[in-house]
């Protein structure tokens, strides 16, 4: 069983921002709204700089799920998380909850209002009939239904963000990381919250074995 | 001893009467049902081929495309 998935890899990562140019226009997706952005850490650092592509990350178990008041989202078959726009409030609480910032809000009017959540779909539509104008006007293109992968992880000109089930896309990153001999740790605490050496005194416990893994 | 083993029996089956202690909101979808993406037809041009209905066959059809991602393969075929 298919549990879609998008993988990002910072070591090819070119930030050149294809992904987010081909959602927007995949999806016509509004001015102001970004379901998809690259980050960049060390941005100008020689050799330390890297970037990754974030969108909605589908998570197996979403806190925008958890959080909606109204209980919007939904899970399909394939694990996208996806949600009701006739029902959604735009109260904001699960762009609170997400840990990816993933939700979006639409502004318009002289006040800041905001409209209703919008989100990447894994190019997968919503709850309107498939492939249908309704379905694009609100949700954008129904990929899936298409037999066809998102459009950000297919435009992709350097494959380093990788779109599909969960397994399969692993399985192509692990053997990126075997034959380059590194990329593992991209994603690793290191990464994330500092080396051990970089730490300065934290309190956190740090494992031993995370020396040196550059 | 009948009554030894039948005393035992109720204590053990007792934990089986007791309730769930952590509370848990049930959380349901309230929207509008969502078809399914293999309850399609697949595309006049042929970019990809399933069954109309068949889980398995757009699996293999959405797999098939992942695997153009993985350029090793594709340049070792």
């Amino acid at each position: 069983m298919a549990r879609m998935k998008f993988l990002c890899d910072a070591e090819r990562c070119i930030e050149c921002n294809g992904c987010v140019t081909a959602c927007k226009n995949e999806n016509e997706v509004p001015w102001g709204v970004n379901r998809r952005r690259v980050v960049t850490i060390n941005d100008g650092v020689a050799g330390a700089e890297k970037s990754i592509s974030v969108a909605c990350m589908h998570c197996s178990d979403a806190p925008c799920m958890a959080v909606c008041p109204v209980d919007c989202f939904y899970r399909t078959d394939d694990g996208v998380v996806l949600h009701d726009k006739d029902l959604c409030i735009g109260c904001g609480y699960c762009f609170y909850a997400c840990p990816f910032g993933a939700p979006q809000f639409p502004q318009s009017g002289a006040f800041g209002l905001r409209g209703k959540m919008d989100k990447c779909t894994f190019c997968a539509g919503g709850p309107e009939p498939d492939r249908s104008e309704a379905e694009f006007k609100k949700y954008g293109r129904n990929r899936l239904a298409e037999g066809k992968l998102p459009a950000c992880a297919e435009m992709c000109s350097t494959k380093a963000l990788l779109g599909g089930d969960g397994d399969v896309i692993a399985d192509i990153y692990r053997e990126r990381v075997t034959r380059r001999g590194k990329g593992s740790e991209v994603w690793g605490w290191g990464t994330a919250y500092g080396l051990p050496s970089a730490s300065g005194g934290s309190s956190q416990p740090q494992p031993a074995q995370r020396k040196g893994t550059r | 001893m009948i009554r030894v083993v039948l005393l035992t029996a109720l204590l053990g089956l007792s934990a089986c009467a007791d309730r769930e202690q952590v509370a848990e909101a049930k959380r349901s979808y309230q929207g509008k049902p969502d078809s399914r993406s293999w309850d399609n037809e697949p595309l006049a041009d042929g970019s990809a081929k399933w069954s109309k209905g068949d889980r398995a066959s757009w699996e293999h059809a959405i797999e098939a495309r992942q695997l153009t991602q993985h350029e090793y393969k594709r340049i070792e075929q």
